[in-house]
Order: structure tokens, then C-alpha cells, then sequence
């Protein structure tokens, strides 16, 4: 939340001129289409007549209606608790992203076919690729970020190469190269274990960043307080500088796993059998790409959507010790 | 807070010249280095100080024995954090000697615990660990230091949050306490170390005066206990209450040393009196 004034403001969308200017824009964007041939020109049939004879009176209706209907919504949504217009907005946000995949003409015996060898394959494929990727990333990036920020030249040397080599290149190419590349120079690495391999040291590097800005936002006060009763630079880090940097970590670090979770899509160019791999495979002989396509889209949003739900769940945890 | 925070002592050159001969050598200070040397806590000797090409500790010497009550004072600037920052290294010196508990300081140490482990330190700004109740505050270091076991340690914390008197705040996070509360807490943590001696730095600088009352109160409490205590502290109230002995610093250096009464009554440096016509003119 941002910090709030005592004093409350109007409510935007109940000020006349906003709704009158919204309502303008909205009319004029439906008066640009015509939608008289559509669902919406049949529920107007009482008013406009044969729709498709029409003619600018049911183009002109339609765009009426639905400017009216959009305004009266926003208006109403105007009166409701926060809560309850988050929730509105989302489920309204929600049913139009449903209108929009029906217009598809999805094939829906076809996705419920394929969908559970999708989800048994494919999503648990993603999921084991992205979680074994993110523990290595994480510990790479611990280590990288102590590394970079010690005084010997040697680690800072190392880890900054590392950041920097990994960070510059597209992860697209990280993949091939190692799973191209190194067999020429004998080192054979199944898809699986390249894939793995290649979104560690991707992630790892973007991590070292977050953990190193972490530690540094640590007052130096608290390095200063665990040395002077005799800490060491272990217990000092592991017990008192990255419990306190974890809270800061948390939202950039929750970026970073949907981040990794969707690039893992990228394995399926070596043909691991994860997601993006299967909703391609399974469409493409009776050309009915985009049903697992969308499924696919979906479950890949289902996934981040609980990887936010923990970052929030992280955020409530660990901000108990700020209470007031 | 860049790469020093994390490589702690390093580029202090500690210089063994026979012209930085131990503070004793020198006439007036000599019969404070005839008793029994394990009565000595903290000995520095011509101790010098640099950040860069600013001088920022000229050859200090100051011994602390054992149950001594030693007050710094001084106008900003003048060293005296620094100096008692350097007592558990978590400065470096670079010339003289500073001898804790009859061990050497210097950048090489190996031991460098076994001091801290022996020198509480209270901070201005407290340093309480924020993601800790006040309980695991005070008994993480015992813990893991010591190796003293959980139910000891316990014990141990509550009885010395007991004693600074908030044994009923020690399920409580540091941020949900006053200021004068956390200053006490982070008495207590030091004492839970069972230290032998406590440096206190500038204690009561951030608090709110209700407050100052409290945490003096406290310390007056552990001086009357024969605690070895060096104070940084504006607070002449309690120097003169408390102190055995009164620093005065400026510059650097050590401008005055004398009993409370003598420093207050009638210092003798220009310098002295000046310090004081000011902190006490209101």
C-alpha cells in the first residue's frame, strides 16, 4: 500500500465529468467497429430490428449500450468496500478473458483428452526442471554474492566474470551451447541435466544481484553488534545478516522464480517432454494448436499465480518482527 | 558498507619500533603499572589512529583495572568512540598497543574472539537484532559462542533482563519496545556474556530524556556491582556520580585525566574548561 492521507478524496469514477469523458471514449471505441453481425447484435434484435440491416442506428444502439453498461459498472464498483472491488474487477477482468478464449471455438473434448498426460507429464517435467534449477541457482547465487562482495580479488574476480557472462547472454543461447557445444568437446550432458544446467547458472546470476543488494541493505550497526560479542563471519552471515536480508530478498526473489518457471519453457527446444514441449507436440497432428496452446497458458499462469500466493504468504511471515 | 564490512582487519600495519615503548616506561603513569598485572583489564599504550591521512588517535594511553569505572568525554570529533571501538578491535590501530585481558590486539590475531568474548559493548543505536525477540537477543551469543546449553542460557537471559528490570518484555520483538527499553535489552545481551568488562558508546545519545533516566539508572546499578565499565557519554550527571576516573579528549587526544570532583571542580587544561563553561552553561 502506499502511505495514505488521513483525508479522503473523491471517488474518481463518481465525478461527473470522469464518467462523461470515459463514457465518450468508450462510445466512440465501439462506434469504430460493427458489431451488429455478433451475440451482441442478436440481444438487440427488440430494439435494433433485423440487425444485420441495421445500418448505423444498430451500430450506434450497440456502442450505446455498451458505454452505458461500462460506466453504470464502473459507478457501482465505485460504491463497493476495497475488497470487494478487487474481487469484482477480477472476476469481470476474469470473464472477459473467458469471452475472448471462447471465441476460439475451442475444441474441448480434445483438451480434456490430452489435458491429463499434459499435467502428468508435462507440468510435473516443468516443475521438476524449474525447482532442481532454482535450489542450484539459489545456492550459486549465495555463494556468488558473498563472493562478490569479499575482498579477495580472486572471488570478486570470479563471481563478477560469472554475473556478467551469464547475465549478457540470451538464456535461449545458454541452452544450446551447453547442450550443442560441449559434446564437441566431449563432454556429453542428456537434455534434461543441460536444461537444468544452463537455467542455474542464468538464474543463479540475476539472484547474485538480489542477495547482494540484500546483504548490503543490512545496517552495518547489526555486523558491528554480532562482531563485538565475538561472531564470526559464518555465523554472523547464517544468523543474523541473511535472516534480516530475506525479507527485503523476498519480492524481487518471487520475480525471479515465475521468471525461471516460464523460461523453462525454453528446454523443450532440446526436446525435454515438459510443457511448452507437449502442448506443441500433442496440437500439432490434427492441427488443433491453439486448444493446447491456451491450456498450456493457463496452467503455466496457475503455476505463478502459487508461486504468489507463497511470496505473499513469505512477505506476511517474515514482516512479524516489524510490528509496531 | 562495501568490501570492509566482510574482510574485517585488514591493512592495519602494527609498528614494533623500540620508540613505541609500552605507556609504563613513562615516569607518571609508572606505579599504574605496578599492581599484579592480572588486575589490569584494558592497557593501551601510545595508541595512534588513521582513516587515511587524518590523525584520528594520537598516542593514547589509558590503563583500565579490574572493577574501574572510567568515563570519556569530549566534543564531537574528538576520538573517544574510536577509542573504545578500538577495545575490541572493531577498529584497528595502527601504532602503540592495546593489551585486553593480557592479550595483544593486533591484525593478525588468531584470538581475536576470546577478547570480544569478554568485552560487552552497548551501542547508540542499540544493534538489537530485529528479527529475534528479546529473549533469543540475549541468548544467541552465550548459545553459540559458548556453547552454554538452551535451558542455562534461558535462565541466565531472563535473569539479567530481570536484572535491568524488563523480564516481562522477553517475548517481544526489539521494534515493539521504547527506545529506553531496547538500550536495557542491549545491556542485558552484553551481560549475558558475563563480560569482564563493558564499553559503553555514547548509550543514551539517541534517547528521549525519560529515557536517559532509565538506561543510567541501569548502568549506575551495575557500576554499584564493581562492573569494569568505560563510558562514552555527555552525560556529566552520572560522571560525576559514577566515574572513577575522567578522560577528556579533543583532537585526538587525551587532554585531561582526573578523579570526578578534581575534573569538574577544577580542571586545569583551558581546553577542559571551555568543554565545560558549554555542556553545563544550560
Amino acid at each position: 500500500m502506499l502511505y495514505q492521507d488521513t483525508v479522503e478524496t473523491e471517488v474518481l469514477v463518481h465525478k461527473p465529468s470522469v464518467i462523461v469523458s470515459i463514457f465518450v471514449v468508450v462510445l466512440a471505441a465501439f462506434l469504430m467497429f460493427n458489431l451488429t453481425d455478433t451475440t451482441f447484435g442478436e440481444l438487440m434484435r427488440l430494439v435494433i430490428g433485423e440487425p444485420l440491416q441495421s445500418g448505423f442506428y444498430g451500430r450506434f444502439a450497440i456502442a450505446f449500450v455498451i458505454a452505458v453498461m461500462f460506466c453504470l459498472n464502473l459507478v457501482l464498483i465505485g460504491f463497493a468496500a476495497l475488497r470487494l472491488q478487487i474481487a469484482i474487477v477480477w472476476l469481470e477482468l476474469l470473464l472477459l478473458f473467458l469471452g475472448f478464449v471462447k471465441s476460439f471455438n475451442l475444441n474441448l473434448p480434445f483438451i480434456s483428452e490430452n489435458l491429463p498426460y499434459l499435467i502428468t507429464q508435462g507440468v510435473m517435467t516443468t516443475i521438476y526442471v524449474s525447482t532442481v534449477s532454482l535450489i542450484f541457482a539459489s545456492l550459486i547465487a549465495i555463494i556468488a554474492a558473498i563472493a562478490k562482495l569479499s575482498s579477495n580479488g580472486f572471488a570478486y574476480g570470479i563471481a563478477s566474470f560469472y554475473t556478467s557472462f551469464f547475465r549478457g547472454l540470451p538464456l535461449l543461447m545458454q541452452i544450446y551451447l551447453i547442450y550443442l557445444g560441449l559434446p564437441q568437446l566431449g563432454i556429453v550432458i542428456d537434455a534434461v541435466p543441460s536444461g537444468i544446467l544452463a537455467l542455474s547458472v542464468c538464474a543463479g546470476a540475476y539472484m547474485t544481484e538480489i542477495f547482494r543488494a540484500g546483504i548490503q541493505s543490512i545496517d552495518r550497526g547489526q555486523w558491528e553488534a554480532s562482531r563485538s560479542m565475538g561472531f564470526g563471519f559464518g555465523l554472523t552471515m547464517r544468523k543474523i545478516i541473511l535472516p534480516q536480508a530475506f525479507p527485503v530478498i523476498i519480492p524481487p526473489m518471487g520475480n525471479e522464480f515465475i521468471a525461471m518457471l516460464k523460461n523453462s519453457s525454453l528446454v523443450s527446444v532440446l526436446g525435454v517432454w515438459e510443457l511448452t514441449f507437449l502442448a506443441r507436440t500433442l496440437g500439432q497432428p490434427t492441427f488443433n494448436h491453439m486448444e493446447m496452446l491456451i491450456s498450456a497458458s493457463i496452467i503455466y499462469w496457475i503455476l505463478s499465480a502459487c508461486l504468489e500466493v507463497i511470496q505473499s504468504r513469505l512477505e506476511r511471515h517474515f514482516s512479524r518482527s516489524k510490528v509496531r | 558498507m562495501n568490501l570492509s564490512n566482510i574482510s574485517q582487519d585488514k591493512g592495519t600495519r602494527d609498528r614494533h619500533s623500540p620508540s613505541n615503548a609500552p605507556a609504563g616506561s613513562t615516569p607518571d603513569r609508572s606505579h599504574q603499572r605496578l599492581p599484579a598485572m592480572s588486575d589490569i583489564v584494558i592497557e593501551a599504550a601510545n595508541v595512534s589512529k588513521w582513516y587515511g591521512t587524518f590523525r584520528a588517535l594520537t598516542d593514547v594511553n589509558l590503563t583500565v583495572r579490574k572493577g574501574e569505572r572510567i568515563v570519556i568525554c569530549g566534543p564531537s570529533g574528538s576520538g573517544k568512540s574510536t577509542l573504545i571501538r578500538c577495545f575490541n578491535r572493531l577498529e584497528a590501530h595502527q601504532a602503540g598497543e592495546i593489551t585486553v585481558n593480557g592479550m595483544r590486539l593486533h591484525s593478525k590475531m588468531r584470538n581475536v574472539t576470546e577478547v570480544r568474548k569478554n568485552v560487552g559493548m552497548v551501542f547508540q543505536h542499540f544493534n538489537l537484532f530485529p528479527h529475534m525477540t528479546v529473549l533469543m537477543n540475549c541468548m544467541a551469543a552465550p548459545m553459540w559462542i559458548k556453547g552454554v546449553p538452551e535451558a542455562q542460557a534461558r535462565k541466565t537471559a531472563l535473569q539479567f533482563l530481570e536484572r535491568v528490570r524488563i523480564p516481562e518484555q522477553a517475548n517481544k520483538y526489539p521494534a515493539q519496545l521504547s527506545g529506553g527499553q531496547q538500550q536495557r535489552v542491549a545491556i542485558a545481551r552484553s551481560l549475558c556474556m558475563e563480560p569482564s568488562v563493558m564499553l559503553f558508546d555514547e548509550p543514551t545519545s539517541s534517547l528521549d530524556p525519560e529515557m536517559v533516566a532509565e538506561v543510567l539508572e541501569t548502568m549506575s546499578s551495575l557500576a554499584r556491582d564493581g562492573m569494569t565499565m568505560v563510558c562514552v557519554t555527555h552525560e556529566m550527571g552520572f560522571a560525576r556520580a559514577v566515574a572513577d576516573r575522567v578522560i577528556f579528549m579533543d583532537a585526538g587526544q587525551v587532554v585531561e585525566e582526573a578523579a570526578p570532583d578534581n575534573f569538574f571542580n577544577n580542571p586545569r587544561h583551558e581546553r577542559t574548561k571551555f568543554f565545560l563553561s558549554q555542556i553545563l552553561k544550560h
